[in-house]
């Protein structure tokens, strides 16, 4: 969600005001939110220094962020940020700190307790989804012409055939 | 050749018989749960043949999955845009899996699985996306089937889990229980009289979320609403469908006495614009799509209010879902324009009519 006032940053201020009895939801970022002298955990900085700084030390830990890339479908943070959507299961595990962040911020918690899978039963089928990954990842070594990777892979496969 | 769509279990629609509780106000209650298969890329980052394999997967099992063991495959690319838009406006896949929009294409190897259990879209934005319907106000009916079907497909095809997050999809937005509980609701009274907005923002703060009767990016017409759970992670299936459940009796509830208020206070003009809309149903040689659904709900509101007599809300919902530009394009056996459809909208609307709803007036 995009802070209802500068309609740049992240909202994670999310207020309900009750103006003349009809109810308003406001959705802002830390600095607009300080602006309106509206508390946050994170304290507004006191100086303009200050500011710069921590803006500064912002900026150099999201650009190596953004350019993570999941190793096994490829998509990367800035692509997903940009789209929404994950490239594969293991995105979960490479963006794993974003995404218990953006969870928080989506459903209010990062942590599943509905029903628990345990798994398949045929076992047939959980081999067959490691085949599936397997040939997966050889058109890929194919693609990127790790030919040495391509023929260790190609064995996995056969030994599992 | 066009789908045949006697073929499909119920024609695919089993709720539109009203036969559940309050089936006047609440036209169905759903349940979707979304799954994706572990070890492929999901479906917008597939890599070559990911999703015929899926597909393939799918068939493969199907004879072994009770609930699905009788359903039929429609895979949306060997199909027409018509007909794409007919499963559409029943409900069975979502406006991206009938890649309808603008002229597009349907999604190569993208399917639905339609069985008299359940419905299964497959390469949907997820892998996998299982609904079941349940005609009138029935969550707990709709999460116990698509429960038993989701336990006996995942018997057989490898879920993406994690220990934390739970079922894992494409939009983080699904993660969890990847479960989204949902009502199609009609709520004239509210509408008419004014209490509308009040409630919806109430349903905001409750978590809930309301859109037009075709779900998201699609207009309120006709006070037909679709509320439904907006997260799906931190509380469990049977409590996200319990909070619906919950909410929407409370819903049903102030229909039922803004109906009251419109009856007491506007009984007459409410009366005479009801019956106006009867009358327009009944003799109109041209209908708009909007138009029709707004005259529609005004007799729904009719019937409710036992103003209109010996007219079913079978029939209705039947008119609401077949009275639809690519149904009556599907009957005609060829595309229509927009004045085609209207023309034969009206007609086949006044042919259903005319063999039900006595008057009283």
């Amino acid at each position: 969600m995009i802070c209802s006032q500068c309609q740049d940053r992240d909202a994670v201020v999310h207020l309900t005001q009750i103006v003349e009895n009809a109810v308003a939801q406001v959705h802002l970022c830390e600095k607009c939110a300080a602006e309106r002298g509206i508390e946050t955990s994170v304290s507004a900085p006191a100086n303009p220094l200050g500011e710069f700084l921590q803006a500064a030390q912002q900026q150099a830990q999201q650009l190596p962020g953004d350019a993570a890339r999941c190793s096994y479908c490829g998509t990367s943070l800035r692509e997903f940020r940009a789209s929404g959507r994950l490239g594969c299961a293991r995105c979960y595990g490479a963006f794993e700190q974003s995404l218990k962040d953006l969870l928080r911020r989506v459903h209010g918690s990062a942590t599943h307790v509905g029903r628990r899978y345990e798994g398949s039963d045929e076992p047939g089928l959980e081999r067959g989804a490691t085949l599936a990954e397997l040939r997966g990842r050889l058109d890929d070594a194919i693609k990127t012409q790790e030919f040495e990777l391509a023929a260790t892979l190609r064995d996995q496969i056969r030994t599992l055939e | 050749m066009p789908l045949d769509l006697t073929l499909l279990p119920d024609g695919g629609v089993p709720w539109l018989t009203a036969s559940g509780e309050h089936a006047d106000i609440v036209l169905s209650s759903r349940i979707r749960l979304a799954r994706n298969i572990a070890g492929f890329n999901f479906s917008s980052r597939e890599r070559d043949g990911e999703r015929l394999r899926i597909l393939a997967q799918i068939r493969e099992i199907m004879p072994r999955v009770p609930s699905l063991a009788r359903g039929m495959v429609l895979r949306m690319d060997d199909l027409t845009s018509t007909d794409r838009q007919v499963l559409r406006e029943r409900l069975l896949v979502s406006r991206e899996l009938a890649g309808t929009e603008g002229g597009a294409e349907a999604r190569p190897a993208s399917a639905v699985v339609v069985s008299e259990h359940a419905g299964v879209m497959v390469n949907e934005e997820d892998h996998l996306r299982l609904q079941v319907f349940r005609s009138g106000f029935d969550i707990p009916g709709a999460l116990q089937a698509a429960t038993r079907v989701d336990r006996e497909l995942g018997a057989h095809v490898p879920y993406a889990f994690h220990r934390d997050f739970g079922f894992l999809t494409s939009c983080p937005t699904n993660t969890g229980t990847g479960l989204r509980a949902s009502v199609m609701v009609h709520l004239p009274g509210l509408v008419l009289t004014q209490e509308i907005s009040k409630v919806l923002q109430g349903l905001q703060q409750m978590g809930l979320t309301h859109r037009g009767l075709y779900g998201e990016g699609s207009d309120v017409v006709g006070s037909f609403f679709q509320v439904s759970n907006q997260t799906t992670l931190g509380r469990s299936e049977e409590e996200l469908a319990d909070h619906l459940q919950r909410v929407v009796k409370r819903l049903v509830e102030q229909e039922y006495a803004a109906r009251k208020v419109l009856a007491r206070d506007a009984g007459y003009i409410i009366e005479d614009k009801l019956w106006r809309a009867y009358g327009t149903l009944r003799h109109a040689r041209s209908l708009g799509a909007d138009e029709a659904m707004n005259l529609l709900s005004g007799v729904r509101l009719a019937v409710g209010l036992k103003l209109i007599g010996g007219l079913s809300i079978y029939t209705l919902n039947k008119l609401l879902v077949f009275g639809q530009t690519a149904h009556l394009a599907h009957a005609a056996g060829r595309a229509l324009t927009e004045s085609e459809a209207s023309v034969a909208r009206a007609r086949y609307v006044r042919e259903v009519l005319a063999n039900e709803g006595r008057s009283d007036g």
